[in-house]
């Protein structure tokens, strides 16, 4: 071999084992991650990454053989991507989740679960005060494919039936569940990801939710149904409001984000929000599971009222404790 | 931390491939590894290959589930089938994409067989909610037209496919309008798909030059015909090593720098030699801050003439 000419030759020679070593050492972890590394060779890892990006810096600054550049970019990306890799035990990863991530992130919209169910309320308001005045008014909010039957023109009989429903039934509420799951996630996943429309999209979802309740209930409210209605809707409702409602939180936290950033740039609050964002969202389809097994069994199964009134009053009691009350924080 | 806005893109490389887009991407070490943002067909590709695993897989659970059913005679297991399909393809959907992308590969099956990953845009680890956040917006860009379509049951109108049909478009385009190929659920993220190569180290060419140099040497004026552009042309052809295009590359580089020395010289140790040379003279010249880009490039030569004066 000739010998070498070039600074950038002798560069290359001097480093080159360390580069090939880095590249087996990759190449065996991965196949099966860090167990196939040696503890010598775990430490060593980074020391090599470190020496790659120390060389492709001097490579980029003294050799013109891109060749050498190319390699070096990729070998160091490689390794960096090991290095700074996503990794953690799936499991501690679920467990943190549960313990710590989901009810910060909660807690962190606040406000923005504030302002959802308040919107949520006042189109229930709003829909409530306007078809008990005029019972017209209910196909305005309702989609008749939802109503089934349960419209102004219905006689009490047939709108107490709705609500106690005939128990022979049964057998295909593991369909109707998933159905009402998938329904209402696509409906959560609506409300967070029109957030990115300036919030006014996610509002418009909230308000139109809270309209449509608020006329279901006025048309039960019409014939003295009230309570059985309520308890009808509350059994799952609870969790479900409560859900859509963070999803809307979710969403308007994106929105404001992205209308009014702040000190950050655009881009970078719009991550900021939508990560937190993600975090109550993976929650929000956990609760909205809940909600249908509720709705989908539970409401068929259970029919006393006051059955129902216990349930959800136990669903609110555990998920406002879980999210809310003060607790320590993740260890240090 | 640590990303400018600016635009950086390397030179237009003489390979013919100067349409990829480069990225400033600084790692914690505080070295642009320049990554190289994932091409637009590759990641639809990878999306394709990654529904078609999972179509593989829900039509695999039907037929496990009819079998099941089948054999048992139990006419409410055919329900399952209806669970599997509602339940089973959001889960799955939502499941696959998180789950790989989690893994140390970064990437799904897709994915890797495009050579792609997903990184976290500001250089730090990419966290499990960025992932989650990419992929539960997928579910709005891309299924839930589709889940419009499926929604609306035998009464589906035209209006409603056009809306949807609207709506996945501008989605699925939505990438191709900025720099980074960012789809809105990288943007929510704060990820991005990139590249991800695995290259060899190949043999330096400079090596090749016979030595000593085959009593060619070339005079500095000789050196300063061509510059870095020029430089790596000739690595391309001095690696691919056709002959015609080496005759055709030497004669024009004999003409150019006007050569008198031996012309006996095969074109190819010629050409070696004359690259071990330039590249010599243009490093040098790096080491003292000139970087002659290409041959139009004159501060090299007046950087000299100064010098002279």
């Amino acid at each position: 071999m000739a010998e070498l000419q070039l600074k950038s030759q002798r560069f290359r020679d001097e480093r080159e084992e360390d580069w090939r070593r880095l590249e087996r050492l990759l190449e065996r972890a991965r196949g099966g991650g860090l167990k196939k590394l040696k503890p010598g060779e775990l430490l060593e890892l980074p020391i090599l990454y470190r020496q790659a990006l120390s060389s492709l810096s001097v490579a980029r600054a003294i050799s013109l053989d891109r060749r050498l550049v190319e390699y070096l970019e990729s070998l160091c990306a490689r390794a960096y991507f090991f290095v700074y890799g996503a990794r953690a035990n799936p499991w501690t990863r679920v467990a943190d989740f549960f313990r710590h991530d989901w009810p910060a992130a909660v807690r962190g919209v606040w406000r923005e679960t504030l302002v959802a169910a308040l919107l949520m309320a006042a189109g229930a308001i709003v829909a409530f005060a306007l078809v008990m005045r005029e019972p017209g008014w209910f196909y305005a909010f309702v989609d008749p494919g939802l109503a089934q039957g349960r419209e102004p023109g219905a006689s009490r009989e047939a709108l107490m039936a709705t609500l106690h429903g005939p128990p022979e039934r049964h057998s295909g509420l593991e369909v109707l569940a998933s159905f009402l799951f998938t329904h209402n996630s696509q409906v959560a996943v609506f409300a967070f990801a029109f957030g990115f429309a300036f919030c006014v999209l996610t509002a418009g979802l909230l308000v139109a939710n809270g309209l449509t309740l608020g006329a279901f209930l006025a048309l039960f409210a019409q014939h003295d149904l009230s309570f059985p209605a309520t308890g009808w809707l509350l059994i799952h409702g609870v969790t479900e409001l409560f859900a859509v409602t963070l999803a809307g939180a979710a969403g308007l936290s994106i929105g404001w984000a992205v209308t009014f950033p702040g000190a950050r740039r655009r881009i970078d609050a719009a991550m900021h929000a939508g990560r937190r964002g993600a975090v109550v969202m993976a929650g929000v389809v956990i609760m909205l599971f809940f909600a249908a097994l509720l709705e989908g069994f539970g409401r068929q199964l259970i029919q006393p009222d006051l059955a129902r009134y216990a349930i959800a009053l136990a669903t609110a009691v555990l998920w406002g404790g879980y999210f809310y009350l003060p607790r320590a924080e993740r260890g240090a | 931390m640590i990303r400018r806005r600016e635009p950086k893109r390397s030179a237009p490389a003489p390979g013919g491939d100067a349409l990829e887009l480069r990225r400033r991407f600084v790692t914690p070490e505080g070295v642009d590894l320049q990554l190289q943002v994932g091409a637009y067909v590759e990641r639809l590709l990878a999306l394709l290959i990654d529904l078609a695993i999972i179509a593989g897989c829900l039509i695999g659970l039907t037929l496990l589930a009819l079998a099941a059913a089948m054999a048992a005679k139990e006419k409410s297991l055919l329900n399952a089938v209806a669970v599997i399909w509602l339940l089973g393809s959001f889960l799955l959907r939502l499941g696959y994409f998180v789950g790989f992308e989690l893994s140390g590969a970064g990437a799904t099956p897709g994915k890797r067989a495009m050579k792609l990953r997903v990184i976290s845009r500001d250089g730090r680890r990419l966290t499990a909610d960025a992932v989650f956040a990419r992929n539960a917006m997928r579910e709005l860009e891309v299924f839930l037209p589709g889940s419009f379509l499926l929604a609306g049951g035998e009464g589906v109108d035209a209006a409603l496919i056009l809306l949807g049909a609207i709506w996945t478009g501008v989605f699925i385009l939505f990438p191709l309008f900025n720099r980074d190929r960012l789809r809105l659920g990288d943007l929510a993220a704060g990820a991005m798909v990139v590249k991800a190569p695995k290259l060899k180290l190949l043999k330096d060419i400079a090596g090749d030059a016979p030595s000593p140099v085959g009593g060619l040497s070339f005079t500095e004026a000789q050196l300063d015909a061509y510059g870095i552009k020029e430089l790596q042309v000739l690595e391309d052809v001095l690696r691919g090593n056709d002959r015609r295009t080496l005759a055709a590359v030497a004669a024009q580089i004999r003409t150019k720098i006007g050569w008198e020395g031996p012309t006996d010289v095969a074109d190819r140790s010629f050409l070696s030699a004359y690259y071990a040379a330039l590249r010599g003279r243009l490093e040098t010249g790096l080491l003292f801050g000139r970087r002659r880009a290409d041959k139009h490039d004159a501060s090299a030569q007046a950087d000299r003439v100064q010098a002279n004066t």
